[in-house]
């Protein structure tokens, strides 16, 4: 515990403040134009991969449902434009893997109008009702992790929950799209909260938003006391310090009830359900229409962007073509971040397409990045700023020095390397600039590897 | 166009171990002005000789490879300077220069540099002058003579491997009588005098032999611990827990042991706490480590100081404390979130926004598992009302 965050009566224990550099969070959301051709990866969420249904020179509609699953924990897709199958078979994916995908090339003359739906009346519908249309919806998570939905909206057997918790925190540098969506789409936003809200049988809805987005807090109060009463319960918008990382669910939960999630458990054990704002915007858009996922909003930021703005960006444009219609300058471009600057990943290719769990795409230059890599790595001076850092209380100074050693087993067994959720604020307080969390993302994927041969 | 691959974060915080370090060189600026100002010439002297022999050391150690780190990284100026402060003024400059070489070679480099060593390469370095020189160590001078910007003391100037001359002599040809070289320490401890806690904080009354005032000190250290290159819970514990265990004691037998104050201020207690058991490499990471690390050595300290023949404890205070760093470390590993009491119980934290669970469902309808029976604080809990 630091001294001044106790005096300040901070929420969660630790994290770091990184500079904010939202560029873009005053920019409203704009749409990009459709692209001559979209690449649908048929894995983009957490869970089992959805098969095809469409052939090469069929014809689709935007909307229509091009991938299906039987699976509980997977989704169906849906065509993000007018045009025809090119294409089903392997394409270079998000990971750097070719993965499985479908090609369509956009018809040039369509309007590009969502011309498929099964609208059906939801306002008398049973939790069960919703939660299929969640599913048929292909909502996934759409603030990075990309879990399904409706399985998180599942509430286990013998457990009950009260309280539905939005996360608006939007904790990672840069990124706006949660922001815009909070002042922009509040009224689908409380429609797609009182969704969850049934779904769930909560009768509470809290939606928490980092302190520095007061504008967002004003436009979801604003939309309360527009819906007046709801029969579903109580909905609350309220302010949470802003530090990273606020937006994890054990953090905002520590923050807004000051409870601790027993490791190992999950938010339902307490009686409560997490979700993004993101994901309940586009829920409140998508469900009256009985519409599929079809387009999300990001955020084109970094200093390497001419034209940096939130972007409404139909699924599976190409990295390639959002760059270049938001004007980042080819040559300069040294680095392209899906996500956000603490734990999205680097691009391996612009071929790559823009996926339902991609919430960023940052650009950075090489002069933007030459500071970083003339530090000197020294070894570890125990400083103790990791420590005082790490939100889950883990010791990384001395996980450092054991993953120097490749004591993985020790790691995961003394250390709790398990607790890891890899926020990367060891490593971006480290003065001796010690890849200490690139290290841990070693050593847990070994110990996995290690427990699945097992 | 090429683009790079890399591990994510993608950015990091301003801070380097160069920054740390050139920040703690430049808050004990500041206190060798003061230092210089009470002593004159030969402070000046034994700061210089020292660093440089620190930093020469230093550097002979990292060409000959095998370490990381170059004197660039500021830390064995620190290590010189500190050093410096913590030997008499008037220290042979010749044994100033072996302290700093073995303080660098066998405190630092024989670990395998920055980050690995064990103890205090400054409190090694004056360990080994205190068991090889022993009488030279012991020898302060008063502070405050007049002409002390022209001429050193003469025991600065000893000719290498010989011994210095006797300063007693040159103390009566300055009117001073042969007490005016003893420490306040000393003369509680071998005189029975005490000196008052005022004189000794701010050390500018008289010609008490003394060193680097310990308020500019503290003031230094605050300013450190308050940028947050120095952790504020070590030299809070150190003195806390001395305070205590001094005060005890004075309350237990007020004829033989002197008051609190006079152990805080005195020696080099002070300058120790703050800047010496504070070294990053020698001293515990964990939170609840560093209290148990500085309740160690200020209880230490003042055992060391009161039962043993050494007017003063704070080194080998910190010495043992390094020594014991490693098992602190092994039994205070931080509770990770979601393992602690709060979570086991279900516990909520003061100041938290919203109740757990909503007024108007009780805890039975919102599914919570009803917490185990607690001896102490079983409280039935009220349910708090939205605000």
């Amino acid at each position: 515990m630091k001294l001044l965050s106790y005096f300040r009566g901070e929420a969660f224990q630790r994290g770091v403040h990184p500079p904010s550099c939202k560029l873009t969070a005053d920019t409203r959301i704009r749409r990009l134009p459709f692209p001559p051709k979209v690449i649908v990866p048929l894995s983009q969420h957490i869970g089992k991969v959805p098969h095809a249904i469409v052939k090469a020179g069929q014809e689709v509609v935007r909307g229509e449902p091009i991938a299906r699953t039987e699976d509980w924990l997977s989704v169906p897709h849906h065509a993000p434009v007018t045009g025809v199958v090119e294409f089903v078979g392997l394409r270079p994916g998000v990971r750097g893997t070719w993965v499985e995908s479908i090609v369509i090339r956009a018809h040039p003359g369509a309007t590009q109008e969502d011309l498929w739906g099964q609208p059906r009346d939801l306002s008398t519908a049973s939790s069960g009702d919703i939660l299929q249309a969640i599913w048929d919806s292909g909502m996934v998570g759409l603030g990075g992790a990309a879990f399904p939905t409706h399985a998180k909206l599942t509430v286990p057997k013998q457990a009950k929950v009260h309280t539905l918790v939005v996360n608006g925190c939007e904790c990672e540098p840069y990124l706006t799209c949660d922001h815009r969506v909070m002042v922009e789409q509040a009224d689908d936003l409380l429609i797609g909260i009182r969704y969850a809200m049934r779904a769930t049988s909560a009768v509470r809805a809290i939606v928490g938003v980092e302190d520095n987005k007061p504008d967002a807090v004003a436009a979801i109060r604003a939309a309360i006391s527009r819906a007046g009463t709801v029969p579903e319960g109580e909905i609350f918008a309220e302010m949470v310090p802003t530090k990273y990382p606020q937006g994890s669910e054990k953090m905002l939960l520590m923050a807004l009830f000051g409870v601790e999630i027993p490791a190992g458990g999950l938010p339902v054990s307490l009686g409560m359900v997490v979700n993004n704002v993101g994901t309940l915007a586009a829920l409140g858009k998508l469900l009256p229409a009985g519409r599929g996922l079809t387009e999300r909003v990001v955020t084109v930021t970094g200093p390497g962007v001419a034209k940096p703005g939130d972007y409404i960006v139909p699924l599976g444009t190409p990295l390639r073509f959002v760059l270049d219609y938001a004007g980042a300058p080819g040559v300069e471009a040294k680095q392209i971040i899906l996500g956000g600057p603490m734990m999205g990943q680097a691009a391996a290719s612009l071929d790559v397409p823009i996926t339902k769990g991609m919430s960023g795409v940052l650009v950075l230059r090489g002069d933007d990045l030459t500071e970083y890599e003339d530090r000197k790595t020294y070894p570890c001076i125990k400083c103790a700023e990791c420590v005082e850092s790490c939100p889950m209380g883990l010791n990384p100074s001395q996980l450092g020095m054991l993953a120097a050693k490749r004591e993985y087993d020790l790691m995961g067994s003394d250390y709790y390397l398990g607790e890891c959720f890899e926020c990367g604020c060891c490593t971006y307080v480290c003065p001796s600039n010690i890849p200490l969390v690139q290290q841990f993302r070693i050593a847990k994927q070994i110990l996995r590897e290690k427990a699945v041969a097992k | 166009m090429s683009i790079e691959i890399r591990s994510a974060p993608h950015i990091k915080g301003a801070r380097t171990v160069e920054i740390i370090m050139r920040h703690v060189v430049w808050s004990l600026m500041p206190v060798c002005a003061f230092y210089i100002f009470q002593y004159g010439l030969s402070a000046l002297a034994s700061l210089v000789v020292v660093t440089g022999s620190c930093l020469a050391t230093e550097r002979y150690f990292v060409r000959q490879g095998g370490q990381s780190g170059d004197i660039s990284d500021f830390s064995a100026v620190i290590t010189g300077i500190l050093l410096a402060l913590s030997i008499p003024p008037g220290f042979p400059l010749w044994m100033g220069a072996v302290a700093g070489g073995v303080a660098i070679a066998l405190g630092k480099a024989l670990f395998g540099g920055i980050g690995y060593n064990v103890f205090n390469p400054a409190l090694v370095g004056r360990a080994f002058v205190q068991a090889a020189f022993p009488t030279a160590i012991a020898t302060y001078t008063p502070s405050f003579m007049p002409g002390r910007f022209y001429e050193f003391i003469p025991s600065s100037m000893a000719l290498p491997l010989m011994q210095p001359e006797s300063i007693t002599e040159w103390l009566t040809l300055k009117h001073f009588d042969a007490l005016a070289g003893a420490t306040p320490l000393a003369k509680w401890k071998f005189d029975g005098v005490l000196a008052n806690a005022d004189e000794l904080l701010t050390s500018l009354s008289g010609h008490m032999a003394v060193g680097p005032s310990p308020l500019l000190i503290l003031i230094c250290g605050i300013y450190l611990a308050s940028r947050r290159f120095m952790d504020w819970r070590i030299p809070l514990a150190i003195l806390g827990s001395a305070g205590l265990t001094a005060w005890l004691l004075f309350a237990l037998n007020p004829d033989r042991f002197p008051n609190p104050f006079f152990m805080l201020f005195s020696g080099g207690l002070i300058l120790g706490a703050m800047y010496m058991a504070t070294d990053m490499a020698t001293s515990p990471v964990t939170p609840k480590g560093m209290w148990v690390y500085g309740a160690l050595i200020g209880l230490l300290t003042v055992i060391i100081r009161y039962y043993s023949g050494l007017p003063e404890g704070v080194m080998y205070a910190i010495l043992l404390g390094n020594a014991a760093t490693p098992l602190i470390e092994k039994i205070t590993q931080p509770t990770p979130f979601g393992k602690s009491v709060l979570a086991a119980f279900g516990r909520q934290r003061k100041g938290a926004s919203y109740p757990l669970h909503p007024g108007y469902i009780s805890r039975e309808d919102a599914g919570a598992v009803t917490p185990r029976k607690r001896i102490l604080f079983d409280k039935p809990k009220k349910p708090r009302q939205e605000s």
